[in-house]
């Protein structure tokens, strides 16, 4: 544990002193949520009563975490290619430890992230009618950090420099995004792309975060939990192996 | 009395390329001992199988006492290691990266920063130590990079190249500087370099290492006493005439790189019958030194080249290491 400690409050330094990452990543989702939610909301029509400012909220929560997560893992290319990784390879300690505390860490500063989005979120209209559901939101955005932090790091492991990230990033990271309900409903969606959907584990990343914020999802948050917990543990497992692998 | 470093037969292979060709020797305790050689030779390659870095192909080694494939976090926990490039997290200050590495060795904390505020005092930076290392000047990189190499007492301490890269400066401070660490502490210190005259000065004994195989150890004086007598280096726009020409004489003369190189004993009176006999011959002579043997003169006459040729010739070979590494 105290070497999870160690590398998790090596990662909060860096990330309480990036100040320009912490902004940049999270203008993103706070853009989409203005332009998209209020250029929308007049002519966007759900079924059932809510506006798409709401719907949309939930989604760009878990966009802010998926992203700054995936980037936290990614980085240790960074750390591979300025040498900083030998410094802790050498060390007594095992690969599993250092995993764990990157993992962590990249969790904690995605969580960090998406929190700020919330935040901002109740100043456009976000109610907080019930402080345990609230909770279960939390819960989801952890269980979205941890495992797309895994799975940055496990693709970090396989890569040699960076060329490789904004490849990653436009192939396969938007295309999760984009397909994991945070825009649309998924039962308007044509039946191709609603498979795609259910297929893609951040759906219920992003309902499971729904149900929290506003007390109804469109699939069963239990279900969401399950999945999610699932996806969580083989992305982990993977990033174990990989990184285990890791050769400088 | 064991030693502080037993190598038994150590190899090392990438694919075809056998990097570290079945080396044996001793590194007794407290020792300065140098490995010395051209880039791509091996140094880096063997420092790497002693720091558990990488696994030998053949071979064993025991670093204090150690087994390294038996129980590598043992020796892991008994070394200290500053590698040829930089290994610092330039987002954190001197301070926190000594931490990090405090924490990351398990030494407790009323150990740990007493300790850290020591080892910053003793490489001058103090002063810095909260400053990001983003801001810090390759010199003070390495000085701190050792102050972290020794933070967990280690009882050996590698130096891949510390003064690499570094301004001459900057070089003789840090090498003045590792000689007095290796007195107060007691530590062994095992360097690779191919700074000769830096290796001269500080190694209480030196390995000669080309194409992964030690080629001869000792301490640099009889190192050098092997050479016999002085070096004469001769520049001439025709090298080989010269050779030709002062080997039918009777002289020792050898070629190295553009020049000549003859040893010879008590060469300021000797000089002048090889003058003689050039002039007799009417070869054209642009400069002619006298100079007590180096270690450089020690490469030449064990490998048939300088250091610098083999540097020259080596980035092919090191591009090809360099793919192999990868595979």
């Amino acid at each position: 544990m105290d070497i999870v400690y160690t590398i998790w409050l090596r990662t909060m330094k860096r990330f309480i002193r990036s100040k320009s990452r912490i902004v940049g990543s999270i203008s993103m989702p706070i853009f989409l949520l203005l332009f998209l939610g209020f250029g929308l909301n007049a002519v966007v029509t759900l079924p059932g009563s809510e506006n798409y400012i709401a719907f949309l909220m939930p989604g760009m929560v878990a966009m802010s975490v998926l992203f700054s997560s995936v980037f936290s893992g990614i980085t240790i290319i960074w750390d591979k290619q300025f040498g900083f990784l030998k410094e802790t390879l050498v060390a007594p300690v095992t690969r599993l430890e250092i995993m764990i505390g990157q993992t962590v860490g990249g969790a904690t500063t995605a969580f960090i992230q998406g929190i700020i989005i919330l935040v901002l979120s109740l100043f456009i209209g976000l109610v907080v009618d019930n402080p345990f559901r609230f909770l279960v939101a939390f819960l989801f955005m952890a269980l979205i950090g941890i495992s797309f932090t895994a799975f940055g790091i496990a693709i970090a492991s396989r890569m040699e420099d960076m060329h490789g990230f904004q490849l990653i990033m436009n192939f396969l990271i938007f295309p999760v995004f984009a397909l994991s309900g945070a825009f649309f409903p998924i039962t308007s969606l044509p039946p191709i792309m609603a498979t795609a959907t259910m297929l893609d584990p951040l759906t219920y990343g992003v309902e499971g975060i729904r149900y929290g914020l506003t007390g109804s999802s469109q699939i069963d948050p239990f279900i969401c939990l399950v999945v999610l917990c699932g996806f969580t543990i083989a992305t982990t497992a993977i990033g174990a192996y990989l990184f285990r692998k890791i050769r400088i | 009395m064991t030693s502080a470093i037993h190598i038994e037969h150590l190899t090392r292979r990438f694919g075809d390329l056998v990097a570290v060709d079945d080396i044996s020797f001793d590194i007794g305790h407290g020792e300065i001992f140098g490995l010395l050689g051209p880039n791509g030779a091996g140094k880096t390659t063997t420092l790497s199988m002693l720091a558990t870095m990488l696994e030998p192909s053949a071979g064993s080694a025991t670093v204090n006492g150690i087994d390294i494939t038996g129980d590598p976090a043992g020796v892991r926990r008994s070394i200290g290691i500053v590698f040829q490039d930089q290994s610092l997290d330039e987002e954190l200050t001197s301070w926190e990266n000594m931490d990090f590495h405090g924490r990351l060795y398990r030494i407790p904390a009323d150990v740990r920063n007493p300790r850290i505020d020591e080892l910053l005092r003793l490489v001058e930076l103090i002063d810095r130590k909260d400053d990001l290392v983003k801001t810090f000047s390759g010199g003070m990189r390495r000085r701190l990079e050792i102050a972290r190499g020794l933070l967990h007492h280690p009882a050996v301490l590698f130096l891949d190249e510390p003064t690499l890269g570094l301004d001459p400066q900057t070089r003789n401070h840090l090498w003045s500087y590792i000689a007095t660490l290796a007195n107060e502490k007691g530590i062994t210190i095992v360097i690779t370099t191919h700074y000769m005259e830096e290796a001269d000065r500080l190694c209480n004994r030196i390995a000669i290492i080309d194409h992964g195989r030690i080629i001869a150890m000792d301490t640099p004086a009889r190192l050098k006493e092997r050479i016999g007598g002085d070096v004469v280096t001769i520049t001439a726009p025709d090298p080989d005439r010269v050779i030709s020409i002062l080997s039918g004489a009777g002289f020792n003369a050898d070629r190295g790189g553009e020049q000549v190189t003859v040893s010879l004993e008590n060469a300021e009176q000797q000089i002048s019958g090889l003058i003689v006999r050039l002039s007799e011959n009417k070869v054209a002579v642009t400069a002619i030194a006298i100079h007590k043997p180096t270690l450089e003169d020690v490469f030449l006459s064990f490998t048939g080249q300088t250091i610098r040729d083999v540097e020259a010739d080596g980035k092919e070979s090191r591009r090809i290491h360099h793919r192999a590494m990868r595979h």
